[in-house]
C-alpha cells in the first residue's frame, strides 16, 4: 500500500474511532425516556450504577462484538471472493442456536426435577454462552470435514449451505417437542446486546485483539487469492494453510461474537462493503477498517435500538437487519443506475 | 448413559448440604430461601419491594396479601386489578434493566430459564427463580415466597386452595365423572396432556383425559388423532370453537354433533393455564360448564 493510501486508510480508522466514540456518549446517555448527558448524574448511586454497569459494558460490548462481526464479514468475503459471503455462511450461526436449544431443552426437561434445575441453573450464566461458541465452532469443523479440507472454497460454501439448513432443521425440530424454549430461541435468534457486561467485554476485546493481530499479519495471501485460487497458488501461497487459519479465525471471531449477543444480522456483510465503497484498500486495511466499521454499526443500532421506543427497546439485531438491508438495497439501486 | 442417575444423585446432595450451610451461615434474623434453580437467596428481612417477571408470580404474591408490595410486574401480568397501577418493566425474558434498578427492589421474583438471570445477579440484585408449572411446584411456589415475604399464613393458603378443589369435585354431576376431556391450550392443536398443571386439574376434579400421558404436557397433536381419541368433552378458547368444524374430520365428531363443547373465555383460559391462586375459580366455571352439558 503506498503512503497516500496509508494516510487515507489512518484518516478512515481514526474518523471511525471518533464516530464509535461519539456513539458511545450517545449510548451512556440513552435508556430511561430521556437523552441526558450523564456527567453530574453519577452522585445518585443507582444512577452510576446504570451508567457504568449497564449502559457503558453494553455500549462497548456492542462495539467490540460488532467489530468481531466487521472482521469476519472481511474474511468470509476474502477467503470465498464473493461480496455476499456473510460471517455465518460455514453454518456457525445454525451450530450455535442448536447449541443453545439443546441447553435450553435440557434445562426445561431437566428442571422439572428441581435439584436437576439446580445442576442447570448454576450451569446457564455460563453453559449459554459457552454452547453457542462450542456449537458455533463444531458447526465449521463439520463444514470443513464434509468439504473435504480447506482448499476449495466451492466445497466450503456447498458444505456451510447444507450444514446450516440441517442443524437449522434439527433446532426447528427441538423447539417443535420442547415449545416452551421458544421464546429464548426467538431472543437469541433477533440478537441483542442487552446482556453484555464487563466479562463479555473482556473477552470480546482480548478474543478481537488476538484474531485482528493474526489476520493483519497473514493479510497479504488474502490480497493474492483476490487473483483466483489457480494465480495464488502460481504466486507460491500455500493455499490450504491459509484457508486453513483464516477459517479459524472466521469461526473464533463469529463464534465469540454470537455467543455474546446472538444473531446480529447484516453488519459482517455490510462493513466491507461500507468500507469498500468509502475506501478501495488491500486487505490488511480492509480487514482492520472493516472490523471499526462494524464496530460503529453495532453501537449505531444499539442506541437506537434504546431510543427510538424509550425506555422499551427493539432487539438490536432486528435494527442491523432493517438498516443493514435497507442500506445494501440502496447500494444495489445506485450500481444499478450506474450501470 | 448409566452414570447419569449417580451424577444427579451426587449433584442432589452437593445442592442440599451447599444450601444447608449457607443457612446455617446465615444471620439468625436474616432469610434464607432456595429457588427452583437451586440458588439460596439471603435477605435481610422479609422483602418489601417485590418486583416479578412471571404472571402467575405475581398472582401469587397477590393472593398472599402482598399485592401493595409490588412495586414492578412484567408486561404479561393483568390479573389482579390492583396491578394495573404498578409499574411494568418489560417481559420475563427481556426486562428493563434499568428501569428494575430504578424501582431498588429487594425481591425480583422470576423464571429461572430466563437468561437475563445472570445478568440481573451480576448486578447484585437479590433473584428468586421460580417457576410453577404443576402443583407441587405451586405448592413450592407459595411456600418460597412466603419465606421472602415473611408471610406464615403460605402453606395454610395453599392447602385450602386445595380443599376447595376437593369440596368443587363433589359438585361435579355423577354423569360426568371420568369423562374424557380434550383441553387446547392453543389454536395450533397444542392440548394440555395429563402431565400439565390442566391435566392434572382435570384429574383431580375427577375427569379423564383425552391426551394419553408421555406425550408430554403440551403436545401438539394431529387433528386426526383427537378424532381417533372421540373425546367426550371439548374445551376450547371463545375464538375457536367457531372453527372446529372446519378441521379434517371434526364435523363428525360426536362431541361436537352434540354440542359437548365449553368455549373458554380468556380470562377463564389464564385462569385454567396459569398455575396459580385463580385455579379454584378457573375450575368452578369448568365444572359448571361441562355440567350443563347434556351426556348422551
Amino acid at each position: 500500500m503506498n503512503a497516500r493510501n496509508t494516510t487515507s486508510a489512518v484518516s478512515v480508522a481514526l474518523t471511525l474511532l471518533l464516530a464509535a466514540g461519539a456513539l458511545t456518549c450517545l449510548g451512556l446517555m440513552v435508556g430511561d425516556g430521556t437523552l441526558r448527558w450523564p456527567w453530574g448524574l453519577t452522585s445518585d448511586p443507582i444512577t452510576a450504577e446504570i451508567i457504568w454497569q449497564i449502559r457503558a459494558p453494553r455500549s462497548i460490548g456492542a462495539w467490540a462484538a460488532g467489530a468481531l462481526l466487521g472482521l469476519a464479514g472481511a474474511i468470509a468475503q476474502a477467503i470465498f471472493r464473493n461480496p455476499l459471503a456473510d460471517p455465518y455462511l460455514l453454518g456457525s450461526s445454525s451450530g450455535a442456536a442448536l447449541a443453545v436449544a439443546i441447553a435450553l431443552a435440557l434445562a426445561s426437561w431437566l428442571g422439572a426435577d428441581v435439584s436437576g434445575a439446580a445442576f442447570w441453573g448454576g450451569f446457564m450464566a455460563f453453559g449459554l454462552t459457552g454452547a453457542a461458541f462450542t456449537g458455533a465452532l463444531l458447526a465449521v469443523i463439520l463444514t470443513v470435514t464434509l468439504a473435504g479440507g480447506v482448499a476449495q472454497g466451492t466445497r466450503l460454501l456447498l458444505g456451510g449451505v447444507v450444514v446450516g439448513v440441517v442443524l437449522g432443521a434439527l433446532t426447528s425440530f427441538l423447539t417443535f417437542i420442547a415449545p416452551n424454549v421458544l421464546l429464548n430461541m426467538q431472543g437469541f435468534m433477533l440478537g441483542s446486546t442487552a446482556l453484555l457486561n464487563w466479562s463479555a467485554v473482556g473477552r470480546l476485546l482480548v478474543v478481537g485483539a488476538i484474531c485482528m493481530a493474526i489476520a493483519a499479519t497473514f493479510a497479504k495471501p488474502l490480497d493474492a487469492l483476490q487473483l483466483g485460487e489457480r494465480t495464488a497458488r502460481s504466486l507460491g501461497i500455500p493455499l490450504s494453510q491459509v484457508n486453513a487459519i483464516y477459517i479459524l479465525l472466521l469461526a473464533t471471531v463469529t463464534g465469540a461474537a454470537v455467543a455474546h449477543t446472538g444473531l446480529i444480522a447484516f453488519v459482517g456483510l455490510a462493513a466491507p462493503h461500507v468500507v469498500r465503497a468509502w475506501l478501495p484498500c488491500q486487505h490488511r486495511a480492509l480487514l482492520l477498517l472493516s472490523s471499526l466499521t462494524g464496530g460503529v454499526l453495532l453501537l449505531g443500532a444499539d442506541a437506537l435500538a434504546r431510543l427510538i421506543f424509550s425506555p422499551m427497546e427493539l432487539p438490536t439485531g432486528l435494527l442491523t437487519a432493517l438498516l443493514g438491508g435497507g442500506y445494501l438495497l440502496w447500494r444495489m439501486g445506485k450500481v444499478g443506475r450506474l450501470s | 448413559m448409566g452414570w447419569w442417575p449417580e451424577m444427579r444423585s451426587l449433584y442432589r446432595g452437593l445442592v442440599a448440604s451447599v444450601s444447608t450451610l449457607l443457612f446455617a451461615i446465615s444471620p439468625a434474623s436474616a432469610l434464607t430461601v432456595v429457588g427452583d434453580d437451586g440458588v439460596a437467596l439471603t435477605l435481610s428481612k422479609p422483602a418489601t419491594r417485590v418486583v416479578t417477571l412471571l404472571p402467575s408470580l405475581a398472582e401469587v404474591v397477590c393472593d398472599l396479601g402482598a399485592c401493595d408490595r409490588l412495586v414492578g410486574i412484567d408486561r404479561y401480568t393483568n390479573w389482579p386489578p390492583e396491578t394495573a397501577n404498578v409499574a411494568v418493566v418489560g417481559g420475563g425474558l427481556d426486562p428493563q434493566l434499568e428501569a428494575i434498578l430504578r424501582l431498588r427492589p429487594d425481591l425480583i421474583v422470576m423464571a429461572p430459564s430466563a437468561r437475563v438471570i445472570a445478568r440481573l445477579r451480576d448486578l447484585g440484585l437479590p433473584v428468586l427463580a421460580l417457576e410453577p408449572k404443576r402443583m407441587a411446584d405451586l405448592a413450592r411456589t407459595y411456600r418460597a415466597l412466603g419465606e421472602a415475604l415473611g408471610i406464615a399464613e403460605a402453606d395454610a393458603r395453599f392447602t385450602q386452595l386445595q380443599s376447595d378443589l376437593g369440596v368443587l369435585k363433589r359438585s361435579v354431576d355423577a354423569s360426568w365423572l371420568g369423562a374424557r376431556v380434550y383441553f387446547e391450550v392453543s389454536d395450533e392443536l397444542y392440548a394440555a396432556g395429563p402431565d400439565s398443571f390442566v391435566g392434572e386439574l382435570l384429574t383431580s376434579l375427577g375427569f379423564g383425559n383425552a391426551i394419553s400421558s408421555g406425550l408430554g404436557p403440551f403436545p401438539k397433536i394431529s387433528p386426526e388423532w383427537v378424532v381417533r381419541a372421540n373425546p367426550d368433552v371439548l374445551v376450547v378458547s371463545e375464538q375457536t370453537v367457531g372453527r372446529l368444524t372446519q378441521r379434517p374430520g371434526w364435523s363428525g365428531m360426536p362431541a361436537i354433533a352434540e354440542k359437548q363443547v365449553c368455549a373458554m373465555p380468556q380470562a377463564q383460559a389464564d385462569a385454567l393455564v396459569r398455575p396459580g391462586p385463580r385455579l379454584v375459580s378457573g375450575a368452578q366455571w369448568l365444572v359448571r360448564c361441562i355440567n350443563q352439558l347434556k351426556r348422551s
